[in-house]
């Protein structure tokens, strides 16, 4: 019943949409990163309109759907005829950017709550011990509290990305030609949804287990001290 | 005595259940493509389509149940079961004829570019005039066409005959981009993302009659043609005997000029297929 070679055959078709799966996924992922660091901040922060602020930000972006955001984004902004005369129509034209735009401050909702919990997972008496040795500002964060909230928001953090992979198949609603995208306009040539969102399942499974292993090897770098030590090893013990 | 008055009573009860439910066909349309079909106020279905179906059921002598489905899935859900046929101006095509049945058509498919008035396109030559694509006259035109949108966006839906017009005479030359409703590519006429859209003539005259598609216009040619075929109600292969009950009441309909009138009702010109 299933059509292995044309399940294989639409695979290789879809393959050609990778390149901007993988192109819109790292670009939100990487600007999305930068403003959650700065949520986060403001999360953290001990003045209450900063902290007030980053709240409602996230509140937002987390408690609406993404294609509701992509939608007002790409479909609202450009309902305004002012806007298309500023500097910012060239970008809000392309539908690229609309969806790397919706894609970024969504995932940057999420992933500032993240960091906020890996920074708060870090003991105070640690930090108290680094004030004691006379470390503040950039070296505490860089010393003490970086490579230990990193640790903990890894796993958080790796699922992020992982939905974010996933998220990039909305952009085929706004005419991206992603991989979803494609599979789309092959099943309205061939009329074969089964085999091809098959083949499309298959691709997302694929770099979402690149993704996880990616994200597992980092982890293994970063838990050095929770690993058991070579010499236990070295004496016939099993690890 | 009471027994059988009761038995016979339940007898009578199954045997008209059965009855209806045998006549009950559900058709599908897309409720977003005005005037053929569209969801009007308070989300009831209505449009040319949902008038015509229900005279071609009356006729029938059947009962209808009208649903509406997104068009990308219209066709596998058709052939899954989930309802008996499809009426949303969906044009008669060789490949869609590999996976599922049409029956005798009801409209004939005309479709046109269009453009802001203020844009470079808004000028297509042979403006208005209908236009066989399959004719010898339509060769320079179309040549003009394709050097005029050459390297501009156009927006067509996603698995028309518009998108399949624009892959045959144009392929290569425009930056076609595909869109899952001919209202969101319109949308992004009005905001001059595109710079053109390719869709049926009739709804793209509706939608230009609202506010927000002010400066919008039809440009170029009334395109017909093999590649936009005819329209008629979708049906799957198996189903011989509705395609026969179809069949019949829909020549009738077209033969007495109710289609005609209903046509004309809905798109202001007739669309009746004229063989």
């Amino acid at each position: 019943m299933i059509d292995l070679p044309f399940i294989y055959d639409a695979f290789v078709q879809l393959c050609s949409g990778i390149p901007l799966t993988l192109q819109l996924m790292a670009v939100s992922v990487a600007s999305g990163a930068v403003l959650a660091i700065a949520l986060a901040a403001m999360r953290l922060s001990s003045w209450p309109p900063l902290d007030l602020l980053a709240r409602i930000y996230i509140f937002i972006f987390r408690g609406t759907p993404l294609l509701v955001q992509l939608y007002l984004i790409y479909y609202g902004l450009s309902q305004f005829p002012e806007l298309r005369k500023t500097f910012l129509w060239p970008f809000l034209r392309e539908a690229y950017w609309c969806a790397a735009l919706a894609l970024a401050l969504n995932t940057a909702a999420y992933s500032a709550e993240i960091i906020r919990g890996g920074v708060l997972s870090v003991p105070t008496g640690q930090i108290e011990a680094a004030r004691a040795y006379g470390m503040s500002g950039f070296t505490l964060i860089r010393r003490i509290i970086a490579p230990q909230a990193l640790r903990q928001m890894l796993p958080g953090y790796s699922n992020e990305v992982i939905l974010m992979v996933k998220s990039t198949a909305l952009a085929s609603t706004i005419t991206m030609m992603e991989v979803t995208g494609l599979a789309a306009k092959l099943i309205s040539a061939t009329y074969r949804p089964v085999e091809i969102f098959i083949a499309a399942g298959a691709i997302y499974l694929l770099l979402n287990f690149i993704v996880s292993r990616l994200f597992k090897q980092f982890e293994y770098r970063l838990s050095a001290a929770q690993r058991q030590p070579l010499y236990r090893r070295a004496a016939g013990e099993n690890a | 005595m009471k027994l059988k008055i009761i038995l016979s009573a339940i007898g009578l009860l199954a045997t008209a259940h059965v009855a209806q439910a045998e006549d009950v066909i559900r058709i599908a349309t897309e409720g977003a493509y005005a005037p053929w079909n569209f969801s009007g106020p308070n989300n009831v279905l209505e449009g040319f389509e949902i008038d015509l179906a229900n005279e071609l059921c009356e006729r029938m002598k059947a009962k209808c149940e009208i649903v509406a489905q997104n068009w990308d899935g219209i066709i596998p859900s058709l052939t899954a079961g989930k309802y008996d046929a499809i009426m949303a101006a969906m044009s008669i095509t060789p490949k869609r004829e590999e996976v599922m049945a049409f029956s005798a058509p009801y409209a004939a498919a005309i479709n046109s570019f269009a453009a802001m008035e203020d844009s470079g396109l808004a000028n297509l030559p042979e403006t208005g005039k209908p236009l066989s694509v399959d004719s010898e006259a339509a060769r320079p035109v179309l040549e003009e066409i394709a050097r005029k949108i050459q390297g501009k966006a156009v927006g067509v839906q996603g698995s028309t005959t518009a998108s399949a017009f624009m892959e045959q005479y144009f392929q290569g030359g425009a930056d076609v981009r595909e869109y899952k409703t001919t209202e969101e590519h319109n949308f992004d006429l009005a905001s001059a993302r595109l710079d053109a859209v390719v869709a049926n003539a009739t709804v793209l005259a509706a939608a230009f009659e609202k506010d927000d598609m002010k400066g919008a216009k039809l440009t170029g040619p009334l395109f017909s043609g093999k590649v936009f075929g005819m329209i008629g109600v979708g049906l799957r292969k198996e189903d011989t005997a509705l395609k026969a009950r179809f069949d019949d009441v829909i020549k009738a309909a077209v033969a007495d000029g109710t289609v005609k009138k209903l046509s004309e009702k809905w798109f202001k010109v007739d669309v009746s297929p004229q063989e």
